[in-house]
């Protein structure tokens, strides 16, 4: 049971990785011109979208969602919504972070609103597909200890890693190389992305050395 | 012997200081300058080379200009007159340099690009050290050797119109004289009338030889609006009319028999894309340089501009006047102003200052015999000598004039030779003052780092082995090594160190302070070593209770030591504290989360301890809860608004700034709102904790700052007469000073009462807030209009963090110190300053004095600089002071250890970088200020710990 579900997490987590390589990949092939420094928006929202897809289909796949109690449509259609509507509020909660920490105001709106769609797509919506939109439910996860499960944990992991990752990508921008990808917001994207993948893969093997010492409450 | 951590703390900062001092000693390296205390005689000149019996003289060759006129443009850029700008705003200068008899050249001026150091360039061909422009500010006469005074001593009359640090630096030189201060940078015209208005009537008497003019107006127009500026052009033209006026005059009094004329027109340095200077970038250091006489031969056509050295003007006017080169000249002279004289003079020239730089090179180094510029200037004596020969003979003209083409030639590569060697000692550093600096910050560092398990105990004392370590073995090999140490160096590489020349008592008591430094440390390690077992577990369960504060905190404060070892790091160090203070306020907004939500959660298995606190009075509590919630929210949003009212650094300085839209005469109402706004709400948040009297002098004293405000005209006061000229402010200003002084008065009043009485705690609280409230004030008074916001901000955030943040989540002292401590550093930064020279605010000096006074005007610009940190600080003692009151712990002695460790840290750290850094392209420009700020920084710091250890006297007279 134990190795299984960390198994399965290994292979969610191996899957989603290769979306990220894909979505990096394909429009080199699809698309002339592509490149990611120089249509950087193009490549952040075909990684978002994959991403944002595979999740989506991977946990209706894999049923690790939250049990619904009432499985009436109105109930979904009001899920969904609920859904929608974090996730929005998500993204307008980042970009304002990244204005508060210094991005300009009014130029380059459009790139800043992208890395908080970004950053949203990595955290949010995988806490939307795990948890479903239950604020408790988040504010258990998010407090120290209060990993349920494995996936618990990994959400946890691959969440702070990504914020992390952001967070450090923002370091080389005031330096003076004048490279292309140190134009905003690149750094923090691509810090964003790497972040995610470390995620990924922190999350099985810190799961796989710390397992005697995880001792989860059964739900 | 025990001491109280604060007393250590204070301690290890005034030995760090001493280690600083002694660092930039050897660090910023003395000029070049000759050991010569006489200055150069036109007696005793070289003897040309030749043979001894044929008539060469030793005098210096006849003067080759009649009246000079130096045209000097500060902030001159050299695009202003070869560039675009140039062919539409000054045309009659562009005709003259494509058309006329002229020489064009691009002056490089040396890093610092500051007017003082550059005019000492300009008269005496030396560089000045990087030091100078620290004592720009205090130019007094110079001794040195310069044109000036060889022109005055060879009775050329001397005329002077412009910035009056020309009248201070060469006091009594000038004939006829007229200094404008650069007071008001606002003002950009009536500086520049005060200079043209003599000049009609100076042109037409002829009792003067040399004519100086400095206009100071277009360095005013960068400062304000930039180099792109529409204000420019105008001034260009308004520069090329007085141009025109001039050389129209001087060529029209030329007459044959006596000699041609010369104008100079020239810039002291240039101007950045911003419009400032200071560094070295390309726009800075390059300023034209145009030579105008009938002497020169005329042009076909506009010429690329050759670079020369600033510093060349000098060997050239000298020679072109007839005087002596000043002694400690290093420039080459122009060789194409000579062009026109015969070779023999030529030779003559070039021979006269090559032997003015080789006895430089010979005294300001030992091993002069192996440079390469000594051996070529003997060859190129030698020849020059043969050549002298070969022309007494009467030699054929075709021969003479080939060998002497090559003696110009090898004179040149000896000129060039000399001056790079001359230049390479500039770079040379006193490794030996570093070493002994950087010894002693380090042990320092060691030693905080070692003594904070102790310091930061409950008991907040040191054990200092002072007794044992003093009467040991080691303590006297040490000494004894050292001082070896000291005489081996010294004995090798001579009396170029500056340790080598103190006295040998100082040594000697500098010695024994580094060894017994030393020897406690050694005691203290070996203390930590001991007892093994019980502290490593300690601190292993230590580790295990981090919470997200604590590793931001921690990783924060290592994180910035390491950034300072990037160029780029140092110039957008706002952006590094800006970032650092952003996560910090997320993860307090977590933290008041966590405290605030916990109890929601059902088991609250440890959440259980903290719910029946809440429990009681639920409406307040509620209400406290969601006030706790905003605050780091507020102090995000405040701190976002701030940053964008001073955009600093570098890279993204140029762009627009609430602060330059303020400061626009067009916003002057909304400035006024503004600073009306910000100084209505500085009272509101500091009354609360004064006592009667200090309201109401706080109250006058605001009022007294908005009137000197709309007295300098920043902005605007209602029911104020339109016809009123501007003033200098200086009795509204006195009239603040006043009430600073009366407010820091009554709360130095509570202080000592305070440590008189001793059951009375609250009145140290009093007392501390009170002079926290004289320092608002004055920090109100200094800084500038559009900056007030700055300081309300500041207060509010201290008011806000107070009241729901610091108590109520419990952060024990050290976190609370570094909060506040990166809180400083982000206001340093939010009111404007960089880690450039250039960013001081020396205005902040004048208020409310009438002319320069030194020792205020330094104190009010280094309060101005730092107000940040300062009023950071002084809230964290009062804070800590409030609360020491409710616990038994001496917060204070923990608070000033905490600063010291938190300064000593980036300082060592730095100084070490700068040493390995030091042949790194950007030293001058970046490294070094960033250094001189760091030291300031870090005497400030120990200026409040001296403080906190004055304020932290424990009441023992309990009788
Ligand atoms: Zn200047
Ligand atoms: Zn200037």
């Amino acid at each position: 049971m134990w190795d299984q579900e960390i198994k399965g997490m290994a292979s969610a987590h191996v899957i989603l990785a290769g979306t990220i390589l894909m979505a990096t990949v394909m429009p080199t092939i699809l698309l002339q011109n592509f490149s990611v420094y120089q249509t950087h928006l193009v490549w952040l929202y075909s990684v978002a979208g994959l991403v944002a897809a595979v999740n989506i289909a991977l946990f209706w796949l894999l049923g690790v969602g939250p049990a619904a109690k009432r499985n009436s449509l109105g109930h979904k259609v009001s899920r969904l919504i609920r859904c929608c509507l974090y996730f929005c509020l998500s993204c307008l909660f980042f970009h304002v972070v990244v204005l508060l920490y210094g991005a300009p105001l009014l130029q380059s709106v459009l790139e800043t609103f992208s890395l908080a769609v970004l950053l949203s797509t990595f955290t949010t919506l995988r806490c939307l597909c795990l948890l479903g939109p239950n604020i408790q439910a988040w504010i258990r996860v998010f407090s120290r200890d209060g990993a349920m499960s494995v996936w618990d944990t990994s959400l946890q992991i691959t969440t702070a890693c990504s914020i992390m990752g952001a967070w450090l990508g923002a370091f080389p921008i005031p330096l003076d190389w004048d490279r292309p990808w140190q134009v905003w917001p690149i750094p923090c994207t691509l810090g964003a992305t790497l972040g995610f993948l470390s995620g990924l893969v922190i999350a099985p093997a810190w799961i796989h050395w710390h397992r005697q010492h995880l001792t989860y409450k059964t739900k | 012997m025990k001491v109280r951590s604060s007393v250590f703390a204070s301690l290890c900062l005034i030995l760090e200081i001493c280690g600083i001092a002694l660092f930039l000693r050897g660090f910023f390296p003395a000029p070049v300058k000759s050991s010569f205390t006489l200055k150069s005689k036109l007696s005793d000149q070289p003897a040309e080379p030749g043979p001894a019996d044929a008539g060469n003289s030793s005098k210096v060759p006849p003067a080759l200009f009649n009246r000079v006129v130096v045209l000097l443009i500060d902030a001159l850029r050299e695009d202003f007159v070869y560039g675009a700008k140039g062919r539409r705003f000054m045309p009659y200068t562009r005709s003259l340099i494509e058309r006329g008899s002229s020489l064009s050249f691009v002056a490089k001026a040396r890093p610092p690009t500051v007017t003082m150091p550059r005019i000492k360039a300009l008269t005496t061909g030396s560089i000045p050290g990087f030091i100078d422009v620290v004592m720009n500010l205090n130019s007094a006469a110079l001794l040195e050797d310069n044109l000036i005074w060889q022109a005055r001593e060879a009775g050329k009359r001397l005329a002077f119109f412009g910035d009056d640090t020309w009248l201070r630096l060469f006091p009594k030189h000038f004939k006829l004289f007229d200094g404008t201060t650069s007071f008001f940078v606002s003002d950009y015209t009536e500086v520049d009338n005060n200079v043209t208005r003599h000049l009609d009537a100076v042109l037409k008497w002829h009792d003067w030889d040399i004519l100086i003019l400095h206009y100071l107006g277009l360095d005013h127009i960068g400062h304000l609006s930039g180099p792109h500026s529409s204000l420019v052009g105008p001034k260009l033209i308004e520069m090329d009319d007085v141009l025109k006026k001039i050389h129209t005059s001087l060529i029209s009094e030329e007459t044959e028999g006596i000699l041609p004329n010369l104008l100079v027109l020239c810039g002291d340095h240039g101007m950045s894309e911003t419009g400032s200077h200071g560094g070295s970038s390309e726009p800075e250091v390059n300023t034209p340089l145009v030579l105008l006489s009938s002497a020169f031969g005329r042009k076909a056509g506009l010429e690329k501009p050759e670079p020369v050295e600033q510093v060349d003007l000098v060997p050239t006017l000298a020679l072109g006047l007839g005087l002596p080169i000043p002694q400690n000249n290093v420039g080459r002279l122009l060789q194409s102003a000579f062009q026109g004289t015969p070779l023999r003079q030529q030779l003559r020239y070039l021979h006269l200052n090559a032997v003015q730089l080789s006895l430089l090179l010979k005294d300001s180094s030992p091993h002069f015999h192996k440079e390469e510029g000594h051996e070529l200037f003997r060859v190129a004596q030698k020849s020059h000598a043969n050549w002298v020969k070969l022309y007494l003979e009467g030699n054929a003209s075709e021969v003479l004039l080939n060998v002497g083409k090559k003696v110009l030639k090898q004179y040149l590569d000896a000129l060039k030779a000399m001056n790079a060697a001359l230049s390479r000692q500039l770079g040379k550093y006193d490794m030996y003052s570093m070493v002994l600096g950087m010894v002693l910050i380090l042990q320092v560092l060691l030693l905080l780092l070692l003594a904070m398990p102790e310091a930061l105990s409950g008991a907040a004392e040191v054990e200092l082995l002072l007794g044992p370590s003093l009467l040991s073995l080691p303590f006297f090999l040490l000494c004894l090594l050292a001082v070896a140490v000291h005489v081996l160096v010294c004995t090798s590489v001579g009396a170029l160190c500056f340790p080598c020349n103190l006295h040998w008592g100082v040594a000697i008591v500098l010695f024994t302070a580094a060894s017994a430094g030393l020897c406690l440390l050694l005691g203290l390690a070996a203390r930590r070593l001991a007892p093994t077992g019980r502290p490593a577990t300690k601190s292993a369960g230590d580790s295990g209770r981090f919470s997200e504060l604590d590793v931001l905190l921690l990783a924060g404060s290592v994180g910035h030591t390491l950034s300072l070892a990037a160029s780029s790091f140092i110039e957008e160090e706002h952006q590094t504290w800006y970032f650092l203070l952003n996560t910090l306020c997320l993860v307090v907004f977590q933290d008041v989360c966590r405290k605030y939500f916990r109890e929601k959660r059902p088991p609250a298995d440890d959440g259980a301890l903290l719910a029946p606190h809440d429990k009681p009075a639920h409406s307040s509590s509620s209400n406290r809860k969601w006030l706790a919630l905003t605050t780091p929210l507020i102090t995000l949003t405040s701190c976002r608004l701030l940053r964008s009212l001073n955009q600093t650094g570098v890279q993204w300085a140029h762009l627009p700034d609430l602060g330059h839209w303020l400061t626009s005469s067009e916003h002057k109402g909304a400035l006024s709102l503004l600073a009306a706004g910000s100084l209505l709400l500085v009272f509101i948040l500091v009354q609360r904790r004064c006592s009667l009297v200090s309201k109401i002098a706080l109250v006058l004293g605001l009022l007294g700052v908005y009137s000197y405000r709309a007295a300098v005209g920043n902005v605007l006061f209602p029911w104020q007469q339109d016809g009123r000229d501007l003033s200098k402010g200086v009795l509204e200003a006195r009239f603040v000073y006043v009430f600073v002084l009366g407010i820091l008065f009554t709360g130095a009043k509570d202080l000592l009462r305070s440590q008189v009485a001793v059951a009375d705690g609250g009145l140290r609280s009093r007392g501390l807030w009170e002079v926290y409230a004289g320092l608002v004030l004055l920090a109100a008074l200094v800084s500038r209009p559009h900056n007030l916001p700055v300081l309300s901000g500041c207060l509010l955030i201290q008011v806000a963090m107070t009241r729901f943040i610091w108590r109520d989540l419990q952060y024990d002292t050290a976190q609370v110190t570094i909060m506040h401590y990166w809180f400083g550093q982000a206001f340093f930064y939010f009111q404007g300053n960089s880690n450039n020279i250039g960013t001081v605010d020396i205005s902040a000096g004048f208020i409310g004095l009438e002319t320069y006074v030194e020792a205020p005007a330094f104190l009010l610009t280094a309060f101005s600089t730092y107000t940040g940190p300062l009023l950071w600080t002084f809230h964290l003692a009062w804070y800590l002071t409030s609360r020491q009151d409710s616990r038994a712990v001496p917060s204070l002695g923990h608070g000033c250890f905490c600063l010291a460790l938190l300064r000593s840290m980036p300082a060592a750290a730095y100084i070490i970088m700068v040493t390995a850094l030091r042949y790194h392209l950007f030293i001058w420009s970046v490294f070094s200020p960033k250094l001189l700020y760091e030291s300031a920084h870090t005497l400030v710091i120990t200026v409040v710990c001296l403080f906190f250890t004055a304020m932290d006297q424990k009441p023992t007279m309990r009788l």
